[in-house]
């Protein structure tokens, strides 16, 4: 669909009540609403595509073909089920969307004919998306109706997953870029500072550290050029909220970044991505193309004589290039190392000038907060906390994917309300929440409302706001030895209590959850001396280490020995598991009575430990066994089990 | 704009914007550091001079914190001293123990730090982390597993001496410091000038050691042991022997290694008067056919190795002159054996020289005549002190004696080539003197001696002006090249020493390298000179011996023979 570039801007400049009838019409086409053909609309967002909806998208282009039927295929990013995926949304003409979920490319065509048949079948159904105009569907939830949405708040995920990335127009008839025009034309560069400060937002990387005053303290440095870093390099496993945004809304960020820039004073921003978000990539170089052929980027924006280019650098995908000072070195094309601070980014950052760095959640609030205003933010949750923020829910739970919620809402309502809880029959023992520098929250904690403030008080951090859910088949002390072992291999190694405090507590970790390579090694008092020596490490490493990596890579450890302490003392003194998932630790039997004799297990142990003569029971020599469980899993009769 | 500082209760004033290192270091206290070195741009790598500041949630580091207000400050509170000692502790874990081998024992950083913390067990026991030793340099050792990554090395070969040998490379428990594509390090660009290893505070990188070698030749019959130090060995070593620094031990090392076994002791600085000789001729000839300037000293051999490898170029404007020890080495293999009449003997020469480079120099194909190395074995001054101590002669005790005839200098202009800019000065006092006849006043050169990297002064020796400059550090001498590139800068003579203040700061020198130090050991060299009755290298009656009785002239045929060579074009991997 082709537009005017005329047409696009003056929507863009305009209230949406003071439309006119014409352009209440262009809009309901841009976004959508009135649509001439069917639409299929397919998440062809990371998350869909490892789900294999690119499969599913040629089996419609195929269903669509055999048939010659003619429809709308387009592309949009994850409505944030992840494990729900290839999702896949289908509107006719007149009539409301509707999501469905698991659409692989075999359910293509049975789904398709009920649908036109106006039948809608009953599996598969998420619900669906209620707007203005547009006939409901008959016995089909409306999506504010379900749970997982009813209970969130959507704000800067609104548009994820229901319209197409890489449209500017439906981005602008869906009230896009009015808070940057709105910036550029109505506002100066310390109003719009002082705007957000108002408002209330914090950085939503971690640190909760106020954007605006971030930006003034930019904005009052006296320099011939100041920078705007988009922090794009989501480095904490299991958190995935950035790429989905970038995915899903790109022409958000890109607008969220304009209307920074302009704050602090800055004609230069650049977005640095890990390389690993290719998708992500595509899509944001794609705007920025989009927006500089629209005159929306480039020289004298719109005749404002403001100018502003966007850049987007790949980083090699190292954990630490999160940090502000070594992103800026990664940028400056040194080695990703954090420095001292101070002098901070805001006074000497990106070659030596003042750089702000926000990270693409924090910048995506932008939008809303210029167009609605600060009073309008601040009424989302906390005084303290004004806004919403996403959580990127992972482990062992129901449904895994995104949840923006406001600020003060509990981890109950975040895990157990909206996202379901744990599998069937499993019991909740704690959350994970931060990423591998981050906490372990035990389900006593589970109401606390969750502000960066309460988080503090008892010993907790938000980190990027990733979720780990563990039930009692989790083991606390083999996650955190995982964790540790993750920051000690993207800690940069520069400074000696992040490099060798993390090495040695992954040292001290891993032999409470393994078996002893023999006798002399790890005796039962060497693993409760290096359990009490974790304290100290932890408490050293938080003092001196040179930036958050370091000070946050003990927080695992600490908050479990804090609150799971029985966990540690259960592997170090009677060397079991009691979760049964430190696979060494385990020891296997093989019953007698229910033994045959078949000897497939003898045949794939990789340890060769299981001796016996075919026809008779078999027998597991306990010294050779490495606890792997492949006995137990190729066994027909159920006869390997363990204590 | 001064600040009151509250440090453990005591009030002291300190500067907005300075460090609270130096802050503290000004009032006579002193917080342990391993990463932070003068000069270099501070890293807060080491984190132990981590200091208690009231108000800040974590400990701060005090070599990069800038005050910016009052402060209350507590340098060894009891979380202070923890933190220390763990992350000494944390570094010590999987450090090998064999401090009893270690070539830095008793000068180690790390070895001190231990010993002050009063650490007594390995309470934290660590993997150790498989290394291979590398040896492939003639001059530089590097064993990572000593390695505290502290990056010092990496900070003074970036930032003095614009080399970047060696980088950090990977990551977390994998960081290593490594040469380019971790290829040993004879294939590096490195230059050996050893700066690295007088940095390094452990035993992480350590000069290439020769002194045992030494023991198969001494002594043994049919040899001739040849021994000839520089002048920066004699005014240094005596920091390693317990002497007020400064004090010139050149009397002391004739007569301690005679009793050693040499057969004949010289003076390197013999070779740098002929050096200073034949590099007057080379300019007069240079200056009269208008070409070919500024003459650029060739006598350091670190930075012959960086001119050869980043700047072929400008090779035609170095001088075609060997470094004072291979022309004295040249020297004692071609004429001694002639002169002595000792030609069934075979010719051992050992160099004693403050030079890590001269190590790799005389390695050099270059630097051999019919495929033998003119010189046998390269000792650092470190190696000298550990010989004198293994001599077990009672210091006090020895009567100072002179070096033996011929190759002594009894003037001062070849032992003023070991401080920077001291071979500038040496060899315009020659200039000056063929051009005017009259010898130049020893003080109208004084103020060629101002204590900076690099100094300019013009000389008029009659109608003629000589420009002459010099330089140390190589960082220094890249950005006065580059000037002189561009053509900013006009010169008649650059001399260019790669160590920053010269031979007398060599990578063979006494550790640690601290700069009061360093100005006692110039001091003494200038003391020298002042002192002496002959300042040029034309006026000694040896020199002049050796033109009249063998090279008949500078630039004669047999001078040609033996002192000059060719610097050509080096590839190297970068």
């Amino acid at each position: 669909m082709q537009t005017d570039k005329e047409i696009l801007i003056k929507l863009a400049q305009q209230n949406p009540s003071e439309l006119s009838p014409d352009e209440l019409g262009q809009t309901a086409l841009l976004r959508k609403i009135q649509i001439p053909r069917p639409l299929v609309m397919v998440n062809s967002s990371t998350s869909g595509i490892v789900a294999g909806s690119m499969r599913t998208w040629e089996a419609i282009e195929q269903y669509a073909a055999e048939r010659s039927i003619d429809i709308d295929l387009a592309e949009t990013g994850s409505i944030g089920l992840s494990s729900e995926d290839p999702v896949i949304s289908v509107q006719l003409p007149g009539r409301c969307r509707i999501f469905f979920s698991r659409i692989t490319a075999e359910k293509v065509s049975c789904l398709l004919d009920d649908l036109f048949h106006r039948e809608v079948p009953d599996q598969h159904v998420i619900g669906q998306l209620i707007r203005e105009g547009q006939e409901p569907w008959k016995d089909v939830p409306s999506l504010e109706d379900i749970p997982y949405f009813a209970l969130q708040s959507r704000i800067v995920l609104e548009s994820c997953g229901i319209i197409d990335p890489f449209s500017l127009e439906e981005y602008i008839a869906g009230g896009g870029y009015r808070a940057f025009l709105l910036t550029i034309r109505s506002y100066t560069f310390s109003e719009v500072c002082d705007l957000v400060s108002d408002s209330g937002l914090r950085g939503r990387s971690g640190g909760g550290f106020s954007t605006g005053e971030k930006w003034k303290a930019a904005f009052r440095t006296p320099s011939d050029q100041k920078f705007l870093v988009c922090n794009a390099e989501e480095s904490d496993p299991g958190a995935f909220m950035d790429r989905t945004l970038m995915e899903g809304d790109p022409f958000r960020l890109l607008e969220g970044i304009s209307i920074a820039a302009y704050a602090i004073g800055s004609n230069r921003a650049y977005i640095y991505i890990r390389s690993e978000y290719k998708n992500a990539i595509r899509r944001i170089n794609n705007a920025i193309k989009i927006l500089r052929e629209m005159g929306l980027l480039g020289d004298n924006i719109l005749d404002s004589g403001y100018n502003l280019q966007i850049s987007l650098r790949k980083g090699p995908g190292a954990f630490v290039c999160g940090e502000e000072t070594a992103l800026i070195a990664s940028l400056e094309g040194r080695r990703g190392i954090p420095s001292s601070k101070p002098p901070y980014p805001s006074t000497s950052g990106y070659l030596g000038r003042p750089t702000v760095v926000n990270n693409v959640e924090t910048l995506s609030n932008l939008p809303g907060i210029i167009r609605n205003g600060p009073d309008w933010f601040k009424g989302i949750g906390t005084t303290e906390c004004p806004g919403t923020k996403i959580f990127s829910i992972s482990g062992r739970v129901k449904l895994t994917g995104l949840v923006e919620v406001p600020l003060g809402t509990s981890f109950d309502t975040i895990v157990n309300k909206i996202i379901g809880g744990v599998g069937k029959g499993r019991e909740l023992k704690a959350l994970h929440v931060g990423g591998p520098s981050g906490c372990m929250v035990p389900v006593e904690l589970m109401d606390i409302p969750v502000t960066y403030e309460t988080l503090k008080e008892k010993g907790l951090i938000m980190g990027s706001g990733g979720i780990f859910v563990m039930d009692d088949q989790s083991c606390v002390v083999n996650t955190v030895s995982y964790f540790m072992e993750y920051m000690n291999k993207q800690s940069c190694g520069k400074c000696i209590p992040c490099r060798e405090g993390t090495r040695r507590m992954a040292e001290i970790l891993r032999s409470i959850i393994r078996k002893p390579a023999d006798e002399e090694e790890h005796t039962t008092l060497d693993r409760f001396k290096g359990m009490m020596r974790l304290e100290t490490l932890a408490e050293v490493m938080k003092d001196t280490s040179l930036c958050g990596l370091g000070q946050n890579a003990p927080n695992p450890v600490v908050s479990t020995l804090k609150y799971f302490k029985n966990e540690y003392e259960e592997h170090i003194f009677d060397r079991r598991c009691p979760s049964n998932s430190c696979t060494e630790l385990r020891s296997w039997f093989i019953d007698v009575d229910l033994c045959t004799g078949c000897s497939i297990c003898a045949k794939r142990c990789p340890a060769e430990a299981i001796i016996g003569t075919a026809r008779h029971p078999y027998f597991i020599v306990q010294e050779k066994c490495i606890g792997c469980g492949i006995c137990h899993e190729v066994c027909k009769f159920t006869a390997v089990y363990y204590k | 704009m001064g600040v009151r500082l509250e440090v453990n209760g005591r009030s002291i004033e300190a500067e907005k914007g300075e460090t609270i290192l130096s802050a503290l270091n000004r009032h006579g206290m002193h917080v342990p550091t391993i990463c932070s070195m003068k000069d270099l741009s501070p890293s807060g790598a080491c984190r132990m001079c981590v200091v208690e500041v009231e108000g800040s949630e974590n400990l701060v580091p005090s070599c990069s914190f800038p005050i910016e207000g009052p402060m209350k400050i507590m340098t060894h509170s009891p979380r202070v001293l923890r933190a220390r000692k763990t992350n000494v502790e944390l570094l010590l874990s999987n450090h090998p123990d064999d401090c009893l081998y270690c070539e830095r024992n008793g000068s180690c950083e790390l070895q001190s730090l231990s010993e002050d913390l009063n650490i007594r067990e390995r309470r934290i026991p660590g993997k150790r982390s498989p290394h291979k030793i590398d040896k492939s340099s003639p001059a530089i050792i590097r064993d990572p597993s000593k390695c505290i990554l502290c990056g010092r090395c990496v900070r003074i070969c970036e930032e003095i001496m614009a080399t970047s040998s060696l980088d950090f490379a990977h990551r977390g428990n994998e960081l290593k410091i490594s040469t380019t594509l971790a290829k040993p390090l004879n294939y590096s660009n490195c230059t050996s000038c050893g700066q690295c290893l007088v940095a390094c505070p452990t035993g992480a990188l350590i000069e290439h050691v020769q002194f045992p070698e030494l023991e198969e030749h001494i002594h043994a019959p049919g040899k001739l042991v040849v021994a000839q130090y520089s002048p920066a060995v004699a005014v240094s070593v005596a920091e390693l022997l317990g002497y007020k620094p400064g004090t010139d031990l050149s009397g002391i090392i004739n007569a301690v290694l005679r009793r050693y076994g040499f057969d004949k002791v010289f003076e390197t600085s013999f070779g740098a008067d002929l050096m200073i000789m034949e590099q007057a001729r080379i300019y007069q000839d240079r200056k009269r056919d208008g070409q070919d300037l500024p003459l650029i000293t060739s006598s350091c051999p670190a930075w012959i190795h960086y001119a050869e490898q980043y700047y072929p170029e400008l090779l035609y404007l170095l001088s075609p002159l060997k470094s004072p020890q291979q022309i004295a080495g040249a020297l004692i293999r071609e004429w001694f054996p002639k002169a002595e009449k000792e030609e069934g003997k075979e010719i051992v020469s050992v160099v004693i020289s403050s030079c890590t480079a001269a190590k790799t120099e005389a390695k050099r194909v270059e630097m051999t005549r019919t495929g033998i190395p003119t010189i046998d074995l390269v000792l650092t001054t470190r190696e000298l002190a550990r010989m004198i101590k293994l001599s077990g002669l009672d210091l006090e005790l020895l009567e100072p004696e002179l070096p033996d005839a011929p190759f002594y200098s009894t003037g001062s202009a070849g032992k003023l080539c070991s401080v920077a800019g001291g071979e500038a000065e040496a060899t315009v006092r020659t200039i000056y003197a063929q051009i005017t006849g009259t010898e130049i006043p020893a003080s109208k050169l004084h103020r060629f001696r101002i204590n900076k990297s690099y100094r300019e002064m013009i000389v008029k020796a009659g109608k003629t002006e000589i420009r002459m400059g010099t330089v140390s550090g190589l960082a220094n001498a890249v950005a006065v090249i580059e000037e002189l590139l561009s053509g900013k800068r006009k010169l008649d003579i650059l001399e260019v020493m790669a160590c920053p203040d010269g031979c007398i700061n060599g990578g063979g020198q006494p550790i640690p390298a601290v700069e009061k130090l360093i100005r006692s050991r110039s001091k003494a060299v200038y003391d020298m000179d002042n002192g002496s009755k002959n300042h040029t290298a034309h006026g000694d009656p040896l020199v002049q011996e050796i033109y009249r009785d063998l090279l008949k002239e500078a630039g004669g045929k047999l001078s040609q023979d033996l002192f000059y060579t060719t610097y050509l074009k080096r590839e190297v991997l970068l």
